[in-house]
């Protein structure tokens, strides 16, 4: 790979923070009342954007996912909404609990893998590819039908061993600059990094519309990205590690209100 | 990958490099750090292009700094969309009103942003739009009058840069 | 077809300044960029955008790569009459777009 060659003007630096890291003391998980949704830390203009649905880029999404949603497709040529009818009541409330159990695969599956799963199963058709322009349509127009009501992870004993594999993914120091999600998101959120502010990674708002993209994406794709900023090898999309990651993402933000499709940097 | 984003490589290299060194300094001490991107591009306009597309839009006339109002984030959060609002200062009548409202930058690849034709049925001189910019530069709005004059308002944008990318550059 | 979001008051008073605010989808392929291969990435811009009310051009603006992926403009216009207010994208490799709505003026 051509990162390889483009590393080495990392090992200086990444030296550096070697050292360094060792001396930060790891901290608890924060208190219920401090945690706050990555809105808080955006700039007015950029809140402005995802306050109004007219100026919100995730919004074309949405409208997106709707027409799908109504559109027959596989061999069993059923549409979502012969189903599931009108999304409104029908999905309300559900992306706030996912992952959730899913008995048949004995694993939990996020919210883009449970529509898969009603796509191959349900309607018979070919399944979306992770991050396709489909999937992330359906899901945020899935996911925006909880707009507002608070993440609520099950409490559900066959997800604990998943929870648990996440929050030891959180706290494991990863990457060439061997830091783990909690040293930055836990221990210094609010902090200014490369001129950003570390805000305390909650999945609240996804698929999002991220600058930094000019598109909308899932959470995955968000959790990869700061792998790679950490230098660290990403997971392949759909991995289990990546399910148990959000699935303690979401337990750790239980009681945010959902924002989907959120606007961040 | 769907969006490969090497449109200012160059920029991000550099201070990449530079902010590296910064990451594991500014977390380990707990202080707050606001590095901006002040490095070169390359294959950029210039501030000569962008005074011969100023040229351009006002012929031999003199732009003038006033009545014109750009409003756009001191400090951007991310360079890929940067709103900016142009407001000018203008009755908006059929005898006095803003015919076109031009924005330019000098350092994108490109001097040109947006150019918009507007006459007195907007009731208002106001546009808003969102701009990309390449790195840290100047902005300028230019208003031009339906008397043939010509007014500017001027802001510099300090642009910073993602921490968690998409790749690793 | 792209996607629009059209934001215009349903109802406005007669002479009332109202404002329009339009957000379409689109990549705006700035024609700068280069892939992972170093290989340029063609130009895939809206290059023009117009408005009009009752068949009358309002406004007009002529875009450019620095103008963002999935371009939002707004901008106002006085409400005169009861109608329609037309919009239209057009661009690079023929990309056209086209939506409407319309207004009650009293
Ligand atoms: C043929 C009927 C059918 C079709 C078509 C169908 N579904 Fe489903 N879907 C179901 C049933 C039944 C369940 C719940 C039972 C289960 O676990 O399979 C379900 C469950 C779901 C869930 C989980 C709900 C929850 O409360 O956890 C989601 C989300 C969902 N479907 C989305 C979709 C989407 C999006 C589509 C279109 C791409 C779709 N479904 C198409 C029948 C269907
Ligand atoms: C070196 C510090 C650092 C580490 C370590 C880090 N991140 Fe981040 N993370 C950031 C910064 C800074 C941002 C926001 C700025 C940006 O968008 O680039 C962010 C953003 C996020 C977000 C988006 C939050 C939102 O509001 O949408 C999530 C989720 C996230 N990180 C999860 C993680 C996970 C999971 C890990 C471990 C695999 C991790 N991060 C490791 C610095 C870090």
């Amino acid at each position: 790979m051509n990162a390889v060659r483009k590393r080495a003007r990392w090992l200086a630096p990444a030296a550096v923070l070697l050292a360094l890291a060792a001396v930060i003391s790891a901290r608890a998980e924060i208190p219920l009342a401090e945690r706050r949704s990555g809105y808080a830390d955006l700039a007015p203009d950029t809140k402005a954007m995802q306050d109004d649905d007219t100026s919100n880029p995730g919004m074309l999404a949405v409208l997106d996912g709707e027409a799908l949603w109504k559109t027959k497709a596989g061999n069993a040529g059923r549409a979502c909404a012969d189903c599931h009818a009108d999304a409104r009541v029908s999905m309300k409330g559900v992306a706030a609990r996912y992952p959730a159990f899913e008995p048949t695969l004995s694993r939990p599956v996020n919210l883009e893998q449970r529509i898969n799963i009603c796509r191959t199963e349900r309607q018979q058709a070919q399944p979306f590819a992770s991050e396709s322009k489909d999937l992330l349509a359906l899901t945020a127009f899935v996911g925006m039908q909880s707009r507002g009501q608070p993440i609520a992870p099950p409490a559900d004993e066959r997800l604990r061993p998943f929870l648990d594999a996440g929050r030891e993914a959180f706290s494991r120091r990863l990457g060439q600059f061997n830091l783990s999600c909690g040293q930055c998101h836990d221990d210094n959120w609010g902090k200014r990094l490369i001129g950003n502010i570390i805000p305390q990674a909650h999945p609240n708002g996804y698929p999002l519309y991220r600058l930094e993209w000019q598109s909308i994406g899932s959470l995955q794709r968000r959790l990869r990205n700061c792998m790679i900023g950490l230098r660290a090898e990403p997971y392949e999309y759909g991995a289990p590690e990546y399910v148990s990651l959000e699935l303690y993402l979401m337990w750790r933000a239980r009681g945010l209100p959902a924002e989907t499709p959120a606007v961040r940097p | 990958m769907t969006d490969k984003r090497t449109e200012n490589l160059a920029t991000r290299r550099d201070v990449l490099a530079s902010a590296g060194s910064l990451v594991g300094g500014g977390l380990v001490s707990g202080l707050g750090l606001a590095t901006i991107s002040v490095a070169h591009a390359q294959a950029q306009s210039t501030p000569a292009a962008m005074a011969l597309a100023i040229h351009k839009i006002a012929g031999e006339a003199t732009v003038k700094p006033g009545k014109v109002k750009l409003d756009m984030p001191p400090l951007s959060e991310n360079g890929n969309s940067v709103s900016l609002t142009v407001t000018v200062d203008s009755p908006m009548t059929p005898a006095n009103h803003v015919k076109a409202i031009h924005v330019v930058t000098e350092k994108n690849p490109q001097p040109y942003v947006i150019s918009v034709r507007l006459g007195p049925r907007a009731g208002q001189a106001n546009i808003s739009t969102r701009m990309r910019l390449s790195d840290t530069q100047i902005v300028v709005a230019i208003a031009e009058l339906s008397d043939g004059s010509f007014w500017s308002d001027t802001r510099t944008v300090i642009v910073t840069l993602g921490a968690c990318l998409e790749e690793l550059i | 077809m792209a996607r629009a979001l059209i934001n215009v008051p349903a109802k406005a008073k007669r002479g009332e300044v109202i404002t329009i605010k339009t957000l379409i989808s689109h990549v705006m392929e700035s024609g700068f960029r280069h892939n992972q291969i170093g290989v340029r990435i063609p130009r895939d811009i809206i290059t023009s955008f117009t408005c009009t009310y009752n068949g009358e051009e309002i406004f007009q603006a002529d875009l450019h790569p620095a103008i963002t992926a999935n371009p939002f403009i707004a901008f106002t216009t006085i409400a005169t009459e009861s109608g329609t207010i037309a919009f239209t994208w057009r661009g690079d490799n023929g990309f056209s777009a086209a939506e409407s709505v319309n207004i009650t003026v009293e």
